[in-house]
């Protein structure tokens, strides 16, 4: 790997951070299209559970690692939201690059020794 | 209300259906694995673990489209561009499995559903969409971005329509067909456009700071050459 290489990728990384630690706290919290429209068709009360109607998200199940520290993009225990999410963004970000660049590099190196 | 949900969750696709799904994404994700690797130089792989991290990034990012409704970017048409559809498939997919293991974002049931329709069908109609527009449109960052724009609507359209078979083969509750296809297609068709901004303005950029790390540039405008490949 070229050092210019490596310059862009830092670059590249340091974007993907400040997208996912800062801005990712000023992103919309609406249901997105998807889950908006498995809600279409059924009431909700306050805390958003279904009271009524006929949806798709009526057979919603929990998911099996809701207790997952990251779950929802915040780490738990940390009360203060903004810092729970730009912290739990940051953490996707690296772990997602490090996978996928090891990953990468695995499936690489195996083509090179066969 | 503040979970941050944004894939298919568990239980809105029957099991057996989901099964099947999953055996399918697996095994076209072995295939996208072989395919890679003709790819994957000193180049791609870094830059592959790049695109995987900053579509993780923006996928965080949900802007709003109706009142009520946000919607976010999926990245399949992104990851053509600047990594191909082979490893860029792979990269969606690593997106969504650690955003499913480690964010309980889309169901562990419902994980082959979301590769299925972001990673496998986003990603290839993006790539279709490319492949095409690049024959026609300039080689350059703005018939790029514009290329990434169209591809990006298309591709997002018929991720959304891939739930749609999901549910019609194993949905859960009683609902019209037609309804939740043109609800879904008319909601993605107006996420396609924020995600087609994204991807438009991120590979534009991109192509004027290296050109060279740009898979659609590099590749998809050389001639096809068949049969005259060497067996490694």
């Amino acid at each position: 790997m070229t050092r210019r290489l490596g310059w862009f990728l830092a670059g590249g990384l340091l974007v993907a951070l400040l997208l996912a630690g800062v801005v990712s706290n000023f992103a919309s919290s609406s249901p997105d299209g998807l889950d908006a429209t498995a809600r279409e068709g059924c009431t909700f009360n306050a805390e958003g559970e279904i009271t009524g109607g006929t949806c798709i998200a009526q057979q919603e199940g929990s998911h099996q690692l809701a207790d997952s520290p990251l779950a929802d993009y915040g780490i738990r225990g940390i009360e203060n939201s903004f810092l729970s999410t730009a912290l739990a963004g940051a953490a996707g970000v690296l772990i997602t690059f490090g996978i996928g660049a090891g990953l990468f590099r695995v499936a690489r190196r195996r083509k090179q020794d066969a | 209300m503040e979970t941050t949900a944004m894939h298919i969750a568990n239980g809105i696709v029957d099991g057996p259906v989901s099964a099947v799904f999953a055996v399918l994404a697996v095994a076209a994700l072995a295939f996208c694995v072989r395919k890679a690797r003709n790819d994957l130089d000193e180049r791609l792989a870094p830059m592959a673990g790049l695109v995987a991290a900053f579509i993780f990034a923006v996928q965080m990012l949900n802007f709003q489209v109706l009142p009520g409704v946000s919607g976010h970017l999926l990245g399949g048409t992104l990851a053509v561009i600047l990594v191909g559809p082979w490893v860029g498939a792979l990269c969606v997919s690593t997106v969504l499995i650690v955003q499913c293991l480690l964010f309980a974002d889309g169901g562990l049931t419902a994980l082959g559903l979301n590769i299925t329709n972001m990673a496998l069908l986003g990603t290839a109609a993006g790539y279709l969409l490319v492949a095409g527009l690049l024959r026609v449109l300039p080689r350059n960052a703005r018939g790029l971005a514009a290329t990434a724009f169209i591809a990006s609507v298309v591709s997002v359209v018929v991720a959304s329509q891939g739930f749609v078979l999901e549910y019609a083969l194993g949905g859960t509750t009683e609902l019209s067909l037609p309804w939740v296809s043109g609800t879904l297609a008319g909601v993605h068709a107006l996420i396609g456009i924020g995600e087609g901004l994204i991807a438009a303005t991120t590979v534009a950029t991109v192509a004027r700071v290296r050109p060279d790390l740009v898979y659609a540039l590099r590749r998809f405008r050389q001639p096809i050459v068949v049969g005259t490949k060497v067996n490694a």
